[in-house]
């Protein structure tokens, strides 16, 4: 299908494009890689009077690692974070999801800050984001903020983003000496919509384990010690009872369950230095 | 800030494979009808439109990606690449698709362009790939004729006979 008609922005800049979004809000989208949007417009699950064009913003296509953290701009591609020479240091956790999302030619061109800002709940980046603890930076015409990934994500493609804000900037903590990582999902196919992800991150803190697919949003446990054998177990099957899964078309809210548990048991194991 | 209203006839300027082409187009339209419809350029096909299939995968500015969740407009100025220009037209085909040709990797050939457009990038890229490599690349196009495996194999040899000319000709320099 086509998109309905809309009126097309190119911003040459980010203060253009919070510029029209001030005057337009919630009657505009920011248009970046558009490999989720474009899909939305094409089956008019969305009609937005206007596009924002954001992906020419060279000042906005910039990766890189600064005060402990690996910040990304709206307008860098997945592909330019993928193909990082220096990433599976940087930040292994996104480096072993990478390949998970989508496929080589959607993230070619698919933003990063994208993913983040459309909030599919079984979404990998943003799964990553929060098992990490990262932050996005947002802006509107007069000032910026910056949250935790926790507070950003707020339901089933809803997000704490202003229709005023653009989300600027996405910013991954720099893996610390020490730190231990595991990403693993389950699709019907390889590129597929994961209906179950999970991503789990040890580190000093302790350990956190990351759940996509299941709930409205991607969901944190964390754990100060990690837990083992049957206590392993019982937590799992608590935290898998909390996200309330439900049923729809792809599977049972049994088998999502099941797949928390199993995943989740997978990726913690390997991020333990001593698995039981 | 370049404003397009939506129902304004914009004229769209970019490069198709070296060449400057321009046709008018409104906003909405997606880049995989403007090269059919408005620049004629029938060798990209369109299957799904919501980005899953891979059909309609060219190359903006030598990157495959899909033309279906591109905008036209998006693409002004931009360098494109279609299977059209994969070889001259009165030429001898490029040694992928003779590969392609060798190992039967098609047969009704609607996903051949966009497969085509992908290999050619991901072999610039990644010149040494494994079989694992290659399927994981392919898991982004559907074909329902082949079964994968002769795509898979004429990928492979393309790139193996690339690397031995190029060892060949290393050794002719030394």
């Amino acid at each position: 299908m086509k998109p309905a008609a809309f009126d097309y922005m190119r911003a040459e800049t980010a203060d253009e494009a919070v510029e029209q979004l001030r005057s337009l809000g919630t009657d505009a989208r920011i248009l970046a890689g558009g490999q989720s949007l474009m899909a939305v417009l094409n089956m008019r699950l969305a009609q937005p009077s206007a596009l924002i064009d954001i992906s020419r913003i060279t000042d906005l296509a910039y990766v890189r690692a600064e005060r402990g953290m690996l910040a990304v701009g709206a307008a860098a591609t997945q592909g330019s974070v993928e193909w990082r020479k220096t990433l599976a240091q940087e930040v292994p956790l996104l480096a072993q999801a990478f390949p998970l999302i989508s496929h080589f030619q959607i993230r070619n061109r698919g933003t990063v800050c994208g993913s983040v800002a459309h909030a599919d709940p079984s979404a990998e980046i943003p799964l990553v984001l929060l098992a990490l603890g990262g932050e996005v930076v947002l802006r509107n015409a007069s000032k910026r903020r910056t949250l935790p990934a926790a507070d950003f994500f707020q339901g089933m493609l809803m997000t704490a983003r202003a229709p005023d804000e653009l989300l600027e900037e996405v910013r991954f903590p720099l893996a610390a000496a020490g730190q231990r990582s595991a990403f693993t999902e389950f699709s019907a196919r390889h590129g597929d919509f994961a209906i179950v992800s999970v991503a789990a991150v040890a580190d000093a803190s302790g350990v956190r384990l990351a759940v996509g697919g299941v709930a409205d949003r991607p969901r944190l446990a964390h754990w100060p010690a990690a837990p083992r054998g049957a206590e392993l177990e019982g937590a799992l099957n608590d935290f898998a009872w909390e996200l309330e899964a439900q049923e729809d078309a792809h599977a049972s809210a049994t088998f999502r369950r099941h797949l928390v548990r199993r995943l989740g048991a997978q990726v913690l194991r390997q991020v333990m230095e001593n698995p039981a | 800030m370049k404003t397009i209203n939506r129902d304004t006839l914009h004229t769209v300027r970019l490069h198709l494979n070296g060449t400057a082409r321009s046709a008018p187009c409104t906003p909405r339209m997606l880049l995989s009808d403007f090269l059919r419809d408005g620049l004629g350029a029938t060798g990209t096909h369109v299957g799904c439109e919501h980005g899953v299939c891979g059909a309609c995968t060219v190359q903006i500015d030598g990157v495959a990606s899909r033309s279906c969740m591109t905008l036209a407009v998006q693409a002004e100025g931009r360098d494109i690449a279609t299977v059209e220009g994969l070889c001259d037209p009165d030429g001898p085909m490029s040694d992928l698709q003779e590969a392609f040709k060798r190992h039967h990797a098609l047969q009704c050939g609607f996903c051949t362009a966009g497969i085509l457009m992908s290999c050619d990038d991901y072999l610039r890229r990644r010149p040494d790939p494994n079989e694992a490599d290659v399927r994981d690349m392919l898991s982004g196009h559907l074909c329902r004729c082949t079964g994968y495996t002769p795509i898979v194999q004429a990928v492979l040899e393309t790139a193996a006979l690339r690397r031995a000319h190029a060892s060949a000709d290393a050794l002719t320099e030394d």
